[in-house]
């Protein structure tokens, strides 16, 4: 069981990643559920790693209680900033979302109680594997009924055609809020869980180039079902890794690999159709 | 110290125009938000000192041959990436992110052929006069950038509004089917747009790397926000707006930078950008399009 430990000790770290990264996916995946492209995510994540971790160095506050205010603290400010730009859509809704996103990312930069460029350094690693993995389970166990409940169908209305769906009944600034706000909720746990698990946060982790990555994930994954973002969200924390070998140029790889997919598999890796079809089962694709 | 900066302003101003206009062209023509720009930039920035220090063009001709690398570059993006996007009728966020790919591949291929270090324009290449008017010191290479990328954007403007070619733009950026209809060559222009976005971007790249004289494989990253910034401040697809608000970001920068701290010109951007969506979300000249019931 030798090998296993130091694998562990060797990997843990991208598992963890994994995981977390999953959950952000998730938290995309949702708003995009519900016709939003909303880049704030990746902020909203640092908001959570950011409360948590300051409320695990300066108050001692416990671990259950950290990554309670680390989901709440962002749902604050999503409810906050979402009554104004929600009422934006599209396009515009993702460039605010994203100019949210730069000045969260530049305050955190210039705060002193955030360490500034610096970041944060000794968080206390309390994050375990099993505490991912059940908040995981349960985001996926919670998400997979909402899906089928008569929110979930609002959101897929909403998504397909907003006014026939303000017609039908549906109060759609209503449900937004409501998948903007749980979407922050999802981001910040994950922010929290990733900081306790990492040990040291930056304000780099949460930017711009974040917010992107993780919106890649889900696309790449697939926005189908709950299983694709999750998938896009291992493979693409994997990849790098995995191309290690390529040094320097594995970047080119690893955007050629996005472009592919998004040229070749329009509704992304994870399509269990034609999974299906490639193993000989079910129907072919039409 | 305030005609000084004012100075300053405007060379970093127009700069950001000349980018943010290839930028908005392609949202405008196209609609698509390319977020290559940034790496089409940098790639113009490359182009120009390797025609200096390989085929020791001066610098008017590197200029000239780096945007028409990068509009190349541009065409190609088109052709090979978002034509097969466009023809089977994606939603608008995915050839953004097939974008993102595209600037990936593109900034570390830079990187992987040039290494990461800050890269230099050989001495002599750049002109160092310097004229002094009072107290303001002006740097011949300054009137140069404000100069071509005014002269740029003016011949651009004057394009779109005077001839058929520009006006057949116009209607593709109303409605391609419409435009279509009307018997315009909607798939030549676009694969105009994207070249000439590809030039003005390539272009911007050279004047940056001239007026800091530092290519780095990630300086379009930078840019490629303020990018954002300039055309959601102008209006998305609004050409005049872009040019206004390219410049009102460079002075809110430089001011924000002299008077408060050097970290809160950024922040003031976007602070600024922010609001500006909140208020009016269609930009500070542009028009609001809704769907009504």
């Amino acid at each position: 069981m030798e090998w296993l430990a130091n694998f562990w000790a060797t990997y843990s770290t991208l598992i963890y990643s994994i995981g977390v990264y999953a959950l952000v996916a998730l938290s995309i995946w949702l708003t995009l559920a519900c016709g939003l492209l909303s880049l704030a995510n990746a902020a909203f994540m640092g908001i959570g790693a950011y409360v948590s971790a300051l409320l695990s160095l300066q108050a001692g506050w416990p671990f259950w209680a950290v990554l309670v205010a680390a989901g709440l603290a962002p749902a604050g400010v999503a409810l906050i900033i979402g009554i104004p730009t929600l009422r934006l859509s599209g396009v515009y809704l993702a460039m605010a979302t994203l100019a949210f996103g730069e000045v969260v990312r530049i305050i955190i930069l210039n705060l002193e109680i955030t360490g500034g460029p610096e970041g944060l350094n000794g968080i206390p690693q309390s994050t375990r594997g099993w505490h991912i993995v059940a908040i995981l389970g349960l985001a996926v166990y919670g998400l997979a009924r909402m899906r089928r409940s008569r929110t979930g169908r609002a959101f897929e209305a909403i998504r397909e055609d907003e006014v026939a769906a303000s017609l039908m009944g549906i109060d759609v600034k209503r449900h937004k809020l409501f998948a903007f706000v749980l979407g922050a909720v999802l981001a910040g746990v994950a922010g929290g869980l990733n900081a306790h698990a990492t040990f040291f946060i930056s304000p780099r982790e949460y930017g711009f180039e974040n917010a992107v990555d993780i919106l890649t994930m889900v696309v790449f994954g697939g926005i189908g079902g709950l299983v694709g973002p999750m998938v896009g969200a291992g493979i693409l924390t994997l990849l790098p890794e995995l191309l290690r070998f390529l040094h320097e140029f594995r970047g080119i790889f690893n955007g050629l690999v996005l472009i592919l997919v998004v040229l070749f598999l329009p509704k992304g890796i994870w399509e269990p159709r034609r999974i299906r079809a490639l193993f000989g089962l079910g129907p072919k694709e039409g | 110290m305030l005609p000084q900066q004012l100075l300053n302003a405007l060379t970093l101003g127009s700069v950001y125009a000349l980018f943010a206009l290839g930028f908005t062209l392609m949202f405008g023509v196209l609609g698509v938000i390319n977020l290559s720009h940034g790496a089409v930039f940098m790639v113009g920035s490359y182009a120009a000192l390797f025609f200096v220090n390989h085929f020791h063009l001066p610098l008017w001709l590197a200029l000239l041959s780096a945007m028409a690398i990068s509009g190349c570059l541009g065409l190609l993006i088109d052709v090979l990436i978002l034509k097969p996007l466009r023809a089977r009728n994606a939603p608008h966020l995915i050839p953004m992110i097939a974008t993102i790919g595209v600037a990936i591949t593109l900034s570390s291929a830079a990187q992987g052929i040039f290494g990461a270090e800050i890269m230099r324009f050989p001495e002599g290449t750049i002109p160092t006069g310097e004229f002094t008017f009072g107290d303001v010191h002006v740097r011949a290479i300054e009137i140069g950038i404000v100069a071509i990328s005014l002269a740029v954007m003016a011949i651009l403007f004057t394009a779109l509004r005077r001839t058929q070619v520009g006006r057949a733009l116009r209607a593709i950026a109303e409605s391609p089917k419409s435009a279509a209809l009307l018997g315009i060559n909607v798939e030549g222009l676009f694969r105009a747009t994207a070249f000439i976005a590809g030039a003005l971007g390539g272009a911007a790249g050279v004047l940056i790397g001239l007026d800091f004289n530092a290519i780095t494989p990630l300086m379009g990253q930078p840019i490629l926000h303020k990018g954002i910034a300039v055309i959601i401040l102008g209006g998305m697809g609004d050409i005049r707006g872009s040019l206004i608000a390219g410049l009102f970001l460079g002075f809110a920068e430089v001011m924000s930078k002299a008077y408060l701290s050097s970290q809160m010109g950024d922040a003031v951007a976007f602070g600024m950008l922010f609001l500006i969506l909140l208020v009016r979300p269609s930009g500070l000249f542009g028009r609001v399009l809704e769907r009504k019931a």
